[in-house]
């Protein structure tokens, strides 16, 4: 068994496999599947300040190798996550962080606050770039001055490891990266869903009630892969890569270009296994190729 | 029964008419308590279109032979995939999944009404309500006599009442212009109704109009089928629900249906 675990600021990971917002529910959806202990963490559903309906069912559209959705961050509200919700996750031994989203600057910071007070949440990863919601959410990420001062506001209210999550719906990933670490971060997640659509020529309509929507899966892992490796060259603070992992290969791939951990969303669905294939996956690698570990792995891409 | 991942032997594979085929899949694990309605989300097949698993309802369930049956209609590249499947092979099966329908305490009379494709659920449902005496009621309707699959399973556990819409079979005409819906409704004491929405929009709404409980299984798109990616939503009373995990069956009463 090679040395799986890896560090994001102040969490320690037993093993780089995290799983991705909104593709993970609260974690507890898996209990009869598998032992959630046996993850690195789990990032719990996107949360809001206010409770938040969501968009208009249809939300999903299947497309080549991959899947629209256009959820637009349906949750009960961070008060209601703190009272009904977290008092259900105390009982897992593994790292919980919640993914915190809002309209406003203000909003994130209430909502900020509320988890602050938590204590077996190990992290916020702060969601700037979710393109479902029509105020908020990726218009802070597709900004350098607004992604820094959403960044900078939260910093000043959460105390623990706070990563931000940034959007892949903009023109140079590299310029928000720096400005996000600028701002405060201690790690950055990468890439939430790209802004994509679906039509249904039989009937002439959009695919989603939204008209548009956020791209996952395989489809968008070359995209999220140049990303990250963009990224690792432009900042200090480690990165959490995802973007179209479904198996141990994949994660490898992200890890050279230089994550220090990664997320599995999509994969998820498809086979709800997928995060205990890719650790027992990506310990047969480094075993194979005689890498005691994972650290040693991490941004060692050859060029 | 808990939920679980698991590859499934093809024990047999019926093609029944021209578009539907009837799948048996064999667990080596005791099967215990699939509830009538519940589904199964399969994997087909990965290709360039086939990315997700495809959601099927649980048609009937043998405890003795742990068996589950699929009905299976092809209507695209997924089902077209999985109707294909070679006996001897193996599907990647999560089940069971979702809520099923609720079942009367004590001996009632009931009514069954299915459409299309979404006679499924309602042969399982038959088996174990037919267990507990009740007086059961099925209608079935397609468009043609043709359509009409395993009509004599049915009968096994009670009335089989049938309309094509060519009157090739049973009365002509729509499902819900049967002359059962004519008179004494309210002799039923539950209907439960599967099918495409119009028709069981047009069932609830003569259910509605005799105040007879009324139970629909619905169908939406769905990405996971148990409740982590929020896409099969239906508008309820008390807000968006989960279709995989609230449903897919609903009492009428909790749905915003203008009916
Ligand atoms: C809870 C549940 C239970 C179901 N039970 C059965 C069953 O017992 N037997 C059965 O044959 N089918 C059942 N279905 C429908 C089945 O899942 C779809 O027909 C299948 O997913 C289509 O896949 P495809 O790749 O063949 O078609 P696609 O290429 O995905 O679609 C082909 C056409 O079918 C339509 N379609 C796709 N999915 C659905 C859907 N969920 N409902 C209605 N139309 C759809 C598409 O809009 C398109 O026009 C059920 C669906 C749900 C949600
Ligand atoms: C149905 C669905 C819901 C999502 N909800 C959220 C969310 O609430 N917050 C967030 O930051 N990202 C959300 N995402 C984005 C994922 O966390 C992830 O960034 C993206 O799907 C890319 O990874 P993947 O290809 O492995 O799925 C969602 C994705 C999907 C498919
Ligand atoms: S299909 Fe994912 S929540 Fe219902």
């Amino acid at each position: 068994m090679a040395d799986l675990s890896t560090i994001i600021h102040n969490i320690k990971l037993k093993n780089p496999v995290l799983t991705a917002s909104g593709t993970f529910g609260y974690g507890v959806e898996f209990d009869d599947f598998f032992d959630i202990n046996l993850l690195g963490g789990f990032i719990v559903k996107g949360t809001t300040i206010h409770p938040r309906q969501g968009n208009a069912y249809p939300r999903m559209a299947e497309t080549s190798s991959g899947m629209l959705n256009a959820v637009g961050l349906q949750n009960a509200g961070a008060q209601y996550f703190a009272t009904e919700i977290y008092p259900k996750l105390t009982k897992y031994e593994t790292n919980v962080l919640v993914n915190v989203s809002g309209s406003t600057i203000e909003e994130y910071v209430a909502c900020a606050e509320i988890i602050n007070d938590l204590d077996r949440i190990s992290g916020i990863e702060l969601n700037i770039s979710c393109p479902n919601v029509k105020e908020g959410g990726m218009a802070f990420g597709t900004s350098c001055p607004s992604a820094a001062a959403v960044v900078s506001a939260v910093r000043k209210v959460y105390k623990k490891t706070m990563v931000v999550k940034l959007s892949p719906n903009v023109t140079d990933i590299a310029e928000i990266a720096k400005a996000a670490e600028g701002a405060g971060a201690d790690s950055l997640s990468l890439i939430n869903t790209i802004l994509g659509m679906a039509i249904n020529a039989e009937t002439r309509k959009p695919v989603l009630s939204t008209i548009t929507g956020g791209l996952s899966g395989p489809a968008v892992k070359p995209i999220a892969l140049r990303m990250v490796w963009q990224v690792s060259q432009a900042v200090k603070i480690p990165i959490i890569g995802l973007g179209g992992i479904m198996n141990a290969t994949d994660a490898i791939e992200f890890f050279l270009a230089g994550a220090s951990a990664i997320q599995v969303g999509t994969a998820n669905f498809i086979d709800p296994l997928a995060t205990v294939k890719i650790i027992n996956g990506i310990d047969n690698y480094l075993n194979r190729h005689k890498i005691s570990a994972i650290s040693d792995l991490i941004g060692c891409l050859h060029l | 029964m808990k939920k679980s991942v698991q590859n499934l032997k093809v024990i047999a594979n019926v093609k029944l008419n021209n578009d539907h085929h009837l799948l048996q899949l064999h667990t080596p694990d005791q099967l215990e308590n699939i509830v009538p309605g519940q589904f199964a989300n399969i994997l087909a097949d990965q290709s360039q279109s086939i990315f997700l698993r495809r959601p099927f309802s649980i048609h009937a369930v043998d405890y003795q032979k742990n068996i589950i049956s699929i009905l299976i209609k092809e209507v695209g590249e997924g089902t077209r995939s999985l109707s294909h499947t070679p006996v001897n092979s193996s599907l990647n099966v999560i089940f069971p999944l979702g809520n099923g329908f609720s079942l009367p305490s004590s001996s009632e009379k009931v009514l069954l009404v299915g459409g299309g494709c979404g006679v499924a659920p309602l042969l399982h449902l038959a088996q174990v309500l037919s267990k507990d005496f009740n007086d059961i009621y099925i209608l079935l309707g397609a468009r043609s006599a043709v359509d009409l699959v395993e009509l004599n399973q049915y009968a096994i556990y009670g009335k089989v009442f049938t309309t094509t819409e060519d009157g090739s079979h049973g009365e002509k005409g729509f499902v819900t212009e049967h002359s059962i819906f004519g008179v004494k409704l309210d002799s039923f004491s539950r209907i439960y109704c599967c099918g495409p929405e119009p028709m069981m929009k047009a069932v609830a709404s003569k259910a509605k109009a005799n105040s007879v409980s009324c139970e629909v299984s619905l169908e939406n798109t769905m990405a996971c089928g148990f409740g982590v990616c929020l896409c099969c939503v239906t508008e309820t009373l008390q807000g968006h629900k989960c279709v995989c995990t609230d449903g897919p069956v609903f009492n009428i009463n909790q749905l915003k249906w203008q009916i």
